[in-house]
Order: C-alpha cells, then sequence, then structure tokens
C-alpha cells in the first residue's frame, strides 16, 4: 500500500524534508537538524504540518450527547468555542483513543484524532451508535507553536488572538482564506493549531514560514511533547492503560452520565490502580528509550515508554510505568540499559514548563 | 550524497575508520556514519585498559533518533579515549574525523589492520547503501 501524502509533501520535499512513514503517512521526520527545530519552538516559532489527523465530525440535534457518551471527559462543562482534551475509552477504561473536541454548538462537534486510530475510532463510534462524518479529507491542519507565534500570526488573521485563551478556538481567515484558529498545541509551548482547506494549504504554509516560523518535523514534536509530559498514543496510553493509570484522571468525569468506560473506571478508582506513569531522570550516563525495562531489587516490575535526552534541559529524561509504591516523587529504581542498571528517580511533571 | 572519505584511513564495514600512528591506532566513525545517525547526543566509550576483540562491540553512540553500538575494528588495549566528546557529543556530527576521534588502541595482532577497507573500498561500500 503507498503511504499518503498531505497536501504540504511538495512543500515539505522543497524545504528539505528527511521524509519517512509514520501512521500510514509519508511525514517530515526533520528539515536537517531536530535540535534547532526543538530549540526554535521553544525560543520562536515553529511550524508544524499534522495534516494526517482525523476530524470527525458529531453534527445535528443531539451532537453533544452523542459525543459526551463516547468521551471521558465532559462537553456540558464547556462553552461553545471552547476545546476539551479527552479519552475515548474502551469498557475495560482502556484507550481508544485520546483527542480533542472542539465544541461548536451543542449541534456540533469536531473531533480531532490520532492519525494512527482514525480508522478505529471512526469504526468504534459507529458501533456505538453515533452519527458521525469522517471529515479529515476535508481539512489541513498546521501547528504554529512558539513564544513568538502570536505575534507571528496576528498581521494575517482578524481575529484578536491576545483574546482568544487557551483551548479557545474561533472560525476565521488566515492570510485571506478561511480557517478556525485554535489555541491548542503538543509542545508545551504558547501557540496555534489552524483548520484550514487542503487547496489552502500550502500558501499558508509558505506564509507562516515568510513571517519567520520555522519548518519543524515530527523527530521534534516528540521530543517536545515529551518535555512537556504530554502523552502520546501508543507509547503512554494504549488499550490497555487507563486514565488513572496514565495520570490523567482530570479527563475522567465520573459524575457526568453514563459513557464508555464509566463502570471499569469506577472500579478501578475505588480499588486504586497498580500501577503508574511517572517522569524520572537519570543519576548516571545514559539515554532511556521506550522499552526498555525498569527494575528494583534486580527485578523488572515496569516499562519505558518513552526516553530522550531532553534537547531544553540537557539531561535523560524517560516517563515509564512502575507499580504505585515507587511512583511518589523522589522514589528510585533501575533502568535497564544494555544489561547495565542504570539508578533513576522520578521527578516532578512535567520536565519543562514554560515561563 | 556524496561522503568524505580521506585516503589516509583504513576502514570497517561497520563504517568506523582507524588511523595508525606508530604502534597504536585511532579509531572513530566515518563521515557517513555520523550523517545516516542523525544528531549525535550521546557517546559511550570503554574505559582505558580494556581489551577490546575485533568486530565486538566497544561503545555506543546515540543519535535523537537511533541507538547503534560502536565494534572495534582491530583488537587490542584501549590507550586513550576522548572524554570531551562526554560533553560535546556534537561534534561527531562537526568533524568525524578530528576532534571527534573516539579511541586510541594498542593493538594485538597488527594483521588484522591490513585486513581492513581501504579508501576505494570503502568509497564503493557508502556508495551500494
Amino acid at each position: 500500500m503507498s503511504l499518503r501524502r498531505t497536501p504540504l509533501f511538495e512543500a515539505h520535499r522543497r524545504a528539505g524534508a528527511k521524509l519517512v512513514e509514520f501512521a500510514g503517512w509519508e511525514m517530515p521526520l526533520h528539515y536537517g537538524s531536530l535540535l534547532e527545530e526543538h530549540e526554535a519552538v521553544r525560543t520562536a516559532a515553529g511550524l508544524f504540518d499534522v495534516s494526517h489527523m482525523g476530524q470527525i465530525v458529531f453534527e445535528g440535534p443531539g451532537a453533544l450527547e452523542a459525543c459526551n457518551r463516547l468521551i471521558s471527559n465532559d462537553l456540558a462543562r464547556i462553552a461553545d468555542g471552547q476545546a476539551l482534551y479527552s479519552g475515548i475509552l474502551n469498557e475495560r477504561g482502556g484507550f481508544v483513543d485520546d483527542v480533542i473536541c472542539y465544541r461548536f454548538s451543542p449541534e456540533k462537534v469536531v473531533v480531532v484524532v490520532n492519525a494512527a486510530n482514525r480508522q478505529k475510532d471512526f469504526e468504534w463510534m459507529v458501533a456505538h451508535g453515533a452519527k458521525v462524518r469522517d471529515a479529515s479529507d476535508d481539512w489541513a491542519l498546521l501547528a504554529l507553536q512558539g513564544p513568538k507565534a502570536q505575534g507571528l500570526l496576528q498581521p494575517h488573521t482578524p481575529a484578536a488572538l491576545g483574546d482568544l485563551r487557551f483551548f479557545r478556538f474561533v472560525e476565521t481567515e488566515v492570510g485571506g482564506k478561511p480557517a478556525i484558529v485554535a489555541r491548542t498545541g503538543y509542545t508545551g509551548e504558547d501557540g496555534f493549531e489552524i483548520f484550514c482547506r487542503p487547496e489552502d494549504a500550502e500558501a499558508l504554509w509558505e506564509l507562516l514560514l515568510e513571517s519567520g516560523a520555522r519548518p519543524c518535523g515530527l523527530g521534534a514534536r516528540d521530543s517536545l511533547r515529551l518535555e512537556a509530559a504530554l502523552c502520546l498514543y501508543g507509547n503512554e496510553i494504549s488499550d490497555d492503560r487507563t486514565p488513572y493509570e496514565a495520570g490523567l484522571g482530570w479527563v475522567v468525569k465520573l459524575d457526568k452520565a453514563d459513557f464508555v468506560g464509566k463502570a471499569a473506571l469506577e472500579e478501578q478508582k475505588a480499588r486504586g490502580v497498580e500501577r503508574k506513569l511517572v517522569g524520572f531522570t537519570l543519576e548516571d550516563r545514559g539515554i532511556p528509550r521506550s522499552g526498555y525495562r525498569v527494575l528494583s531489587g534486580g527485578e523488572p516490575v515496569g516499562v519505558v515508554t518513552s526516553g530522550t535526552m531532553s534537547p531544553t534541559l540537557k539531561i535523560p529524561i524517560g516517563l515509564a510505568y512502575v507499580p504505585t509504591a515507587l511512583s511518589a516523587e523522589g522514589s528510585t529504581f533501575e533502568v535497564e540499559i544494555r544489561n547495565k542498571a542504570v539508578p533513576a528517580r522520578v521527578v516532578k511533571l512535567p520536565f519543562y514548563k514554560r515561563s | 550524497m556524496a561522503q568524505n572519505v580521506p585516503q589516509d584511513l583504513k576502514y570497517s564495514l561497520d563504517h568506523e575508520w582507524l588511523r595508525p600512528e606508530g604502534d597504536e591506532v585511532v579509531v572513530g566513525i566515518t563521515a557517513f556514519a555520523q550523517d545516516q545517525l542523525g544528531e549525535v547526543v550521546y557517546v559511550e566509550l570503554p574505559e582505558v585498559g580494556t581489551e577490546l576483540r575485533a568486530g565486538e562491540p566497544f561503545g555506543v553512540v546515540e543519535s535523537t533518533k537511533a541507538v547503534s553500538e560502536l565494534f572495534a575494528p582491530v583488537s587490542g588495549e584501549v590507550v586513550a579515549r576522548n572524554d570531551e566528546l562526554v560533553d560535546a557529543p556534537e561534534k561527531v556530527n562537526q568533524d568525524p574525523y578530528g576532534a571527534a576521534w573516539m579511541i586510541r588502541v594498542k593493538p594485538s595482532n597488527p594483521s588484522e589492520i591490513d585486513a581492513l577497507l581501504d579508501p576505494a573500498a570503502y568509497q564503493q561500500l557508502i556508495e551500494n547503501q
């Protein structure tokens, strides 16, 4: 099967992207230097093509309630024009996906899903009785991230970006083209995600690059989200990890009406979790990597889900599932790196927080 | 992609280079290797005094995207290592044949050096990859 390409594929090639397969898509890994792209987002502005992400639309009378039944968070608690991070859970309380729901009105909710899960999510929703439309091909999606994102974007849109608060969005124009601008992101920095028509994506991409944004690939996206301790589906969360285990209890609203996975979560909450996701740093040299074993007293007790040499902090950082008894800040264990037990210590998350 | 292959070095199939200096050899990784790896963020080298066996791992280089073992091009004792790479692993990308030398070895079987690739053969190897 051939790989899918976003509307920006040619623009990536022109920009010198190193292209790799990701979730069935041919996407930029970097444009020469992951580390420089990472720094651009922390200090200025970076631009990501995330058009591979999917958009599934709930529309019509009862749209909000239909969506709310399939997510763990509560759309009734936010206003129109607000976005909500949530889990879509299975009956065991594990993650089918983690998503952002955009509440346009009680009759229109757009759910942005991970590229790898797009088909699975759609089928899951349909199987659970929802009337949904996969609108993924109607949209391109750019993420403009970094402390200079607002200043860089403002000249190109009539929307008052200074009034647009975190996790709010507005239907407006960018560069004279229809767009939805949301103050959301996956980097731990201020920034925006911009939905536009596929045919407008390239002009918008070039406009933002000419304005000073640096093109950034999936490599920097991953190191940025890890410093910000944001979960990645397939690493930290999956069908057999629950929000409570992943430290995402805040996306579960047990006091709302029934939703898929609620009963399992109520039970787990009452019982307590046996393992928890923690952030750690190494106390000796090395880089933790996904899949490395966590040891305690010489025995394997957990697993690293993500790890890297933090480009911003210049220290090795990682996320791991460990027994609850080892999850408190300051707890120590070892990470097995090439048959060597390297001491590690649990630290407060996120690793990096913007000032 | 054209890569720099200095004419005064010998090369291994695993993309290490070796420079004979008196009765010792200096070892590093090639420009081709660092390009394939991407940005190097971590280097782990053996202690001075370690006995290496040709073809066996002697250290590790990690880039932002991958972990790669280093393989000894010859057998012998490590007589020096480049500790500067611990704090400045990016030198592996910037100057793979110079500042990013990795270890100095006293070969126990100098005939192993002759079995390594000459620059022309190494050039051919990387052009076929």
